[in-house]
Order: structure tokens, then sequence, then C-alpha cells
């Protein structure tokens, strides 16, 4: 109840400020929209089915390339993590991969896809695949010995060992990294959507500029932030929540 | 660790399951278990025909590399021979390669040489004829007590109804009937070595591996596990073979006490154990049989000690070890 009301109190107080600094007019409205212009954008843009189509549009993508970066990524992860000579070798690389911001593939990506679905899809894919391959690997290391062995020793091999054991086994070690891989993915979209206009979330962000309509931009903003932390929220929070009632893990995991 | 009488009621009428009757009669060579053949019961009808061993070690040896380069022998020329539904156990003073033995019989590591033979065939890799039991479990806490027993059964292609059957069979056999919806972390320590029994039976091994199952558990639930262990095996008819470094636990629990020496390990000597069961740890009996093994087994334990004390560290020896 105490939190509900500091939760309460924080964001009137917040929209209170937004709402004084809009009125004082210190910057014309269309720099500086108030909130409620913020909330009629977002009634009109989910009124003519516009955010509707973009969020759909968007949601599709990401799943699509975020599905792809899981499947390589525990391969990869996997493969580097079992062989010494591609954990020398491809260990580093990927390390230092990770420092490179996704859409800077953007350019190789259009002249590889061309300017389609594809080139945004290979930009959502080099954003979260090395988060996910870096905790897959990391995950398999931390992974007790005892369950591959006792998998084994139960008639478990190749891909049944892998689906069976490796897998429900790193997982604990490994719903961080695939957190940080969903938020990547998330994030390179959004980017890519906005240098290629073609439907989406950041298309429709890229039109509010094009318009000089300040309410538009902040209230797709909203809309990013918000299925941002839906997905964290819901996804995420559950996953966490069934693991540690499994393991019996303590919830500062 | 609650561990009370209460967990284990004490007569469970228990399913008839033709397959899991006594069958610690004769085998012939070459029938497998379930067909006992011609054996009138009550007269004994000694069986002059040699019998094939159920597990039999080949001069098996087991050399490694060490830190320093050297190739260090942890095993050296094993010959050992385990008649089916023999309970044999295994001890040694720490660093004998004892565990190890166990996971190259469990096909978990490969031994350097020599052969392990299975109904007198050699055999390589895991197999579910063959089933280890760790000292930690080792059970999967992403799935429920029944889930873990299901495993193996899953693994070899069994169908969903007869698994559901077993699962209940096999948990009401360790006394877990009711814990079928429970997860690991909701267990006692002596709870989840039961269902890792349940487990390990479910894929209806003839061999049973068990290392030092028992050594992280309190005294009192210990006790009720040897009894419960005895129990089955007597039911089940199954093969086990038991390392321990407790050597009343062994005479506890075994027909045959084999001795291996400190590295590297050998088979130093072995002990036919006649009491009659059930045993106590504390029967006089038993404390007169372990004090001659122990006797033997101190010299072991001496000579690892001096090693330690030369070298500062003792070398890691057991391959199959988990931290």
């Amino acid at each position: 109840m105490k939190r509900a009301a500091r939760f309460m109190v924080f964001y009137a107080g917040l929209l209170g400020l937004w709402t004084l600094l809009a009125e004082l007019k210190i910057w014309p409205p269309y720099l500086f929209p108030t909130p409620w212009g913020v909330g009629e954008a977002l009634y009109a843009g989910f009124q003519d089915h516009s955010y509707w189509i973009a969020i759909r549009v968007s949601m599709q993508r990401v799943l699509i390339g975020y599905a792809i970066s899981v499947v390589l990524g525990m391969i990869l992860g996997l493969g580097v993590a079992s062989n010494k000579f591609l954990e020398e070798t491809m260990g580093g690389l990927l390390v230092s991969l990770q420092s490179l911001p996704s859409i800077c593939w953007w350019p190789l990506a259009l002249l590889w896809f061309g300017l389609n679905q594809n080139a945004i899809l290979f930009v959502v894919i080099m954003g979260s695949l090395l988060s996910v391959t870096l905790a897959m690997e990391d995950g398999r290391k931390q992974m007790p010995k005892i369950f591959s062995m006792a998998g084994r020793n139960l008639g478990a091999s190749g891909f049944k060992l892998f689906w069976y054991v490796l897998l429900p086994a790193s997982l604990p070690f490994i719903v961080s990294g695939l957190k940080q891989g969903w938020a990547f993915a998330w994030r390179s979209l959004i980017t890519a959507e906005m240098l290629y206009l073609s439907l989406g979330l950041g298309q429709v962000l890229m039109m509010g500029r094009d318009l000089n309509d300040m309410s538009a931009v902040i209230a797709v903003m909203i809309l990013i932030i918000a299925i941002g932390y839906v997905v964290d929220g819901v996804v995420f929070k559950g996953m966490e929540r069934r693991l540690q009632h499994r393991w019996g893990l303590s919830a500062a995991s | 660790m609650s561990t009370s009488a209460q967990e284990f009621p004490v007569h469970i009428p228990l399913p008839v399951d033709p397959l899991l009757t006594d069958l610690r009669l004769p085998v012939r060579p070459g029938s497998s278990r379930g067909k006992v053949g011609p054996v009138t019961v009550g007269t004994s009808v000694p069986d002059v025909r040699p019998v094939v061993a159920k597990v039999g070690l080949d001069d098996i040896c087991l050399s490694y590399k060490a830190e320093s380069g050297a190739r260090l022998l942890a095993l050296d020329r094993i010959n050992l021979e385990v008649r089916p539904g023999e309970f044999a156990c295994i001890v040694g003073p720490s660093g004998c390669g004892k565990s190890t033995l166990l996971h190259l019989i469990a096909g978990l590591h490969q031994q350097t040489s020599g052969r392990i033979l299975v109904d007198g065939k050699s055999v390589q890799g895991t197999s579910t004829d063959r089933i280890l039991i760790f000292q930690e479990h080792g059970l999967f806490p992403w799935l429920t007590v029944g889930g873990n027993v299901e495993f193996g059964m899953k693994m070899k292609g069994i169908s969903k109804a007869e698994r559901e059957e077993k699962i209940r069979y096999y948990l009401r056999l360790v006394h877990l009937g009711k814990f079928k919806d429970s997860y690991i972390h909701q267990l006692s320590g002596g709870m989840r070595q039961r269902v890792a029994i349940a487990r390990a039976l479910a894929t209806e091994p003839d061999v049973l591996l068990m290392d030092e199952p028992f050594a992280a558990l309190d005294a009192q639930t210990r006790d009720l596990l040897h009894d419960e262990l005895e129990r089955i095996w007597s039911e089940t008819g199954r093969t086990i073979i038991f390392v321990t470094h407790n050597v009343r636990e062994a005479i506890r629990l075994g027909d045959r006490v084999i001795l291996l020496t400190f590295r590297p390990g050998r088979v130093k000597s072995e002990f036919h154990i006649d009491l009659p069961r059930p045993r106590h740890l504390e029967d006089a009996n038993v404390a007169r049989v372990a004090r001659e093994i122990l006797d033997e087994l101190r010299e072991e334990i001496n000579r690892s000690l001096e090693v330690e004390y030369n070298e500062g560290a003792k070398p890691h020896v057991e391959v199959g070890v988990e931290v």
C-alpha cells in the first residue's frame, strides 16, 4: 500500500512538473507539448489504427529476430563453451564485438540484403545474438557438471542431452543474458526502423518528427518504453519466478 | 534435515510386480533376470556350473596427465568379478580412485586399458543397464520428483502410460509416494537420496553403482537408508557396487568388501562377509570384522598421509569428482 502511494506521488509530481513547464510556455507548444497533448496523440494514434499496425509490425520483426538470435546464440555459446579451440579464438572476438552498436551493421546490411525487412532483421539479430551467445557460454560453464553426467548416465545423448538436460540446467545462468538480448533486440529494431521507413513504431516516431508533432513523438516513445517494460515484467519476470520456485533459489539471484 | 521415523511408514504393502521379485537365486549363464529356470524353492540345488559375472573388470588401468606433464597411474590392473545379485562394497582411502572406478563402470569415463564386461560382454559408454547414484544425488532441480524418476524411462522411449505406472511404483518403493509433485529443494537430504535411488531403479538397470551415496547424510538418516537399501536390494535382486570410505557401512551392507590401495588403486584384499542379515552398524560382529579390515586400511591411509605431507598437496586423482 505504502509502495503504491510512493509510486503515485512520484508520478503525480512528474506530471505536475511537466504540466507546469508546459504551462509556463518557455518553449513553444510544438517543441514542448503538454501531457494532455501527448494523451490526445496516443488516443488518436490508436483510434485510426496506425499504432496498432505499427505495434504489430514491430513485434513481429523483433520476435522473429530475437528467436533466431536465441537459437543461433545457444548453438554458438555451447560450441564456444565446449570447444577449447573455439573458446580461445572466437571467445575474445565475441566480447570485443559486443562493444559495437548493432546499428553499425546497417550499411552492410543494406548492401547485403537490400533496403527491406531482412536488413532490419539482420540488425536486430546482430544486436541480441552476442548477449545470448555470451550468456549461454557462461551458463554452460557455470552449470554443475553433475547434471550432464547424470543425464548421460540415464541414457540421454546428443540432442536429447541438450534439450532435456543442458538447456534447462543452464537456464538460471542464462536468463539475465536472454533478458539483455531482448533489450538489445528491441533497441536495435527501433533504431533500424527509424532509418528505414516501412511501418513499425520507428517509422511512426519519425513521422511525428516530419510533421513537427512532438506530442506524437513523445506518444510513440511512451509506447516503446511500455512495450519493453511489459515484456520484461511479464515474460522475463515470470520466467525468473518459475525458476526460483523450481530450483528453490532466493529472489536475489 | 527433517528426518524422523515418520518418513518411513513401516509396512506399506508393495504392489506386486512379477519382474521385481527376489531373483537372487543361482542364475544360469546366459539367462537373463526374470527367467530363473526350474529351481525348486526350498531345496537348495547347488549350481555347479560357473556363474558368469554380472560385472567383470579385466585388467583396468587408468592413467592421467599430471600438471607436471608426467603420466600418473590412478588405477592399476584392477581385476574384479561381481556376481549377479551380489552386494559388493569397495573401500579405500580417499585418492585411491574408487569413485573413478565407478565412473568407468558407468561408462562416464574411458579407462586407459583393460575391459569392462557386463554378462561376459565387453561394454563401452553409458547404458541404462548400469546406473550410477552420485554422492550429491545429481537430481534435476527443474523437474519434479516424478519428473526425475521419469527421466531415464523417457530417454528410453517408454510409453507415457507405462512411465506413469512405474513412477508410482518406484516412488512407493522408496516411501515417497506423496511427493511426486514436489521439487527437489523441498526435500530433505535423505529424501533426495531416495529419489535418486527411485530414479535409478526406474530405468530397470541390472547394476546399481553407488558412489558414497550416504556420506553427506546425518547418522540417523543414514541408518534408515541402510535398511531401505537392503530391503530394496532383496526385493529387486539388483547387483549393487557400493563405494564408501566407511568400513562399517561396507560391512553393514555388503556380501563382500573389496579394499583398494592408495594411489595407484589396486585390489589389496577382499573380505567375504558372512554375517547374518539384517546387520547393524553397532553389532559386535560388524565391529570385529571392521577391525580386521581397518588394520589393512590403516596402512593405506598412512601411506596417503605420508605422500600428502611430503608433497604439500594432494594431486587431483579422482577424474569424476564434482565440486
